[in-house]
């Protein structure tokens, strides 16, 4: 298990060198120079090449991609300002880290990330399940058709709805805030309900359809079949044999959404109004300020791989075939 | 019948007997009366027989035809997408809100105007619609062609070949795709134009075809190559090799028949995936730009205004919903139509 999990680390450690490699030339080396779009309307020749000196583009890139690689596990001094260890360059806006930029809006994209997983999680596979449970029954029906509309539906369309419904018409919900946990953790968890119930939706229809699927191939499996031949419970063989036996596409399926849904929910967050990473990318995007896009994008990166790695190990700890190959 | 080597490779895993769909005594019977028919006549006789799937077939072809005829459509209803009758006709408020009820829908703007611009909805969504098809469309078809060029190298080749460019397929998968998207459609705009200097619709159009396009190929890609892999060692392409017949006659007449079901089934369900996240970069503001009508836009417009002009959001919302159901029911029916053993 540990040469496994040590040899998924290294390959992912690769993967994330080269994915900053890739978007740091992407970034740098096209047409568009930082330098015009930082100094603004009075350029001058000699103001450029003084900024191109204080952001470190006078150097090749390759020379600048190592030094920034360096940069986030051992800080650096910069021209315009110190930038301590996890370093991933100064923001052009306003000079200030872009790790703290970050960290800033992490809370608000975890607090998402875990609250919608978890609902759709939940809602998803408990609906798969009983529609398992009760094959061809009006449950089953009604589930799969709210499934198939789920999957349909975007979230740019349903949030403003249930935005209108629930909270200005009705005012049942909050109609999503950011949370500050340490201050107000009351109005942080009834700020973030409605945000993931709507995130959840475009989630869940993939679980509830796999997680029947599967659950139908499975209880015709033949040991499934043995077991109940056995005189065991049929709860018992329902979720002891054949849940065990849907569990591995599930979790790889769930571990996917993880990374991407903890690299920041961008259209969720537009919708709501929330400022989390997703914000922060777009913002940064429209503000053309390349050291933040960069962070964002190796943060979601990050989340995507480290999500990747986890899925394996819990394959692995699900199923010893994997583990001993 | 298709032959079986496409069933297995499709759903390995899943070909255990359904208690109630698989029922081989029907599945030989029918057979046995179709004898000396195409599989192409059998999948298509398949699919006429499946309701849904032809609803559904009807419906996409109406988006495709709306956003083929969008012209014409739009000058028999006789509003175009970019006037603003709102503010010419006075049919807005001091607000910017239209006057009439339900978002101003009336005889002459069967799905009323939009709040403050005063544009027509209903041309403003058939345009919309051909927009985002049309992206979605040029995107589907680049990663398609695309996708099954490398999963074939891969498959058919192997060795470090097939190692390499999986490699790289596993780096571009592990980006992050909507922040992707969204970083990356400035930067290749900047390739075409200066930064600064006012694009012209059709780059912006390219730039986000390019983007998607990038990160589009490689889950069809990891199919193809898949089922090549398995299709590679079967006996009939054994023989085939030993025949003398080259590689690319064994790619196009042996390995490329076996792999349409795949083909047409993703690419079905490509579309409406590629067309979703394309609205969904102009609902963010770095997709389309206004004036271009544009679904995602609309989307834009009608949640900024949803207190006051909930109706605004009913018809860009209801056409998307009802465009993404069909295309999925589309792509379920192809694939029963075209693969009878899967079982679903």
């Amino acid at each position: 298990m540990l040469r496994f999990l040590t040899r998924r680390v290294l390959g992912a450690a690769v993967i994330l060198v080269l994915i900053s490699l890739v978007t740091y030339l992407l970034f740098f080396a096209l047409p568009s120079d930082p330098a015009l779009l930082s100094c603004g309307k009075n350029c001058t020749p000699s103001n450029i090449a003084q900024i191109h000196k204080n952001l470190g583009l006078d150097k090749p890139i390759i020379v600048q991609w190592w030094d920034y690689l360096i940069g986030i596990f051992g800080g650096r001094h910069l021209p315009l300002g110190n930038c301590p260890a996890p370093c991933f360059g100064l923001s052009f806006n306003n000079q200030t880290p872009v790790w703290a930029l970050l960290k800033d809006r992490y809370p608000t994209t975890l607090s998402l990330a875990i609250g919608g997983s978890f609902i759709f999680l939940v809602v998803g596979v408990g609906l798969g399940l009983v529609s398992a449970w009760k094959q061809g029954s009006v449950f089953d029906r009604a589930a799969s058709s709210v499934s198939l509309l789920g999957q349909s539906v975007q979230i740019y369309f349903i949030g403003p709805l249930a935005i209108y419904l629930l909270s200005y018409k009705l005012g049942w919900l909050n109609r999503g805030q950011d949370p500050s946990w340490g201050a107000h953790p009351g109005s942080s968890l009834t700020g973030l309900v409605l945000p993931c119930l709507v995130m959840s939706v475009i989630f869940w229809s993939n679980y509830s359809r796999q997680t029947r699927s599967l659950m139908v191939e499975q209880l015709s499996e033949e040991h499934v079949r043995t077991a109940r031949a056995k005189g065991m419970g049929s709860r018992y063989v329902f979720l002891r044999y054949a849940l065990r036996g849907a569990m591995g596409p599930i979790i790889t399926i769930f571990g996917i959404d993880l990374g991407s849904v903890f690299g920041g929910a961008i259209i969720t967050e537009a919708t709501f109004g929330l400022h989390g990473l997703g914000n922060l990318a777009v913002s940064a995007v429209t503000q053309q300020d390349l050291p933040l896009e960069m962070g964002v994008m190796l943060i979601g990166a990050t989340s995507i791989v480290i999500f990747n790695i986890i899925v394996d190990a819990c394959y692995a700890l699900i199923d010893p075939r994997i583990r001993l190959a | 019948m298709t032959s079986p080597s496409k069933a297995a490779a499709e759903s390995a895993g899943s070909l255990t007997l359904d208690p109630e769909g698989g029922n081989p005594d029907s599945g030989q019977k029918r057979a046995a009366e179709l004898v000396g028919r195409s599989p192409r006549q059998l999948a298509w006789i398949r699919f006429k027989r499946d309701k849904v799937g032809m609803l559904c077939a009807v419906v996409v072809a109406g988006f495709v035809l709306i956003a083929i005829f969008a012209p014409l459509i739009v000058k028999l209803y006789g509003q175009n997408a970019y006037s603003l009758y709102g503010q010419d006709d006075g049919l807005l408020n001091a607000y910017g809100l239209p006057i009439k009820p339900n978002g101003g829908i009336d005889g002459t703007h069967w799905f009323g105007i939009e709040p403050h611009l005063g544009r027509d909805v209903f041309a403003l969504l058939i345009y919309g619609i051909r927009t985002s098809l049309g992206v979605a469309l040029c995107v589907t078809i680049l990663s398609v062609l695309l996708g099954v060029t490398v999963g074939l190298v891969q498959g058919y080749i192997g060795g470090r070949t097939d190692y390499f460019v999986g490699r790289a397929s596993d780096l571009m998968m592990s980006f992050p795709q909507q922040l992707f998207f969204i970083a990356f459609t400035p930067v290749i705009l900047s390739l075409f134009v200066k930064p600064g200097d006012n694009e012209p619709t059709y780059l912006r159009f390219t730039a986000l075809v390019l983007v998607q396009f990038v990160l589009g190929w490689m889950s069809l890609g990891r199919l193809v190559r898949a089922q090549v892999l398995s299709l590679r060692e079967r006996e009939y392409i054994e023989a085939a090799k030993l025949s003398g017949a080259s590689s690319s006659r064994i790619i196009r007449k042996e390995l490329l028949p076996n792999l349409w079901t795949t083909i047409l089934v993703q690419s079905t369900l490509l579309v409406p995936v590629n067309v979703t996240a394309e609205a969904g970069l102009s609902f963010l503001g770095v997709g389309m730009q206004q004036p271009t009508p544009d679904w995602g836009l609309m989307f834009q417009d009608a949640a900024a205004n949803y207190q006051s002009d909930l109706t605004y959001m009913f018809f860009p919302g209801i056409a998307m919903v009802i465009f993404v159901v069909a295309f999925n029911l589309l792509g379920d029916s192809v694939r029963d139509a075209l693969d009878p053993k899967t079982i679903r």
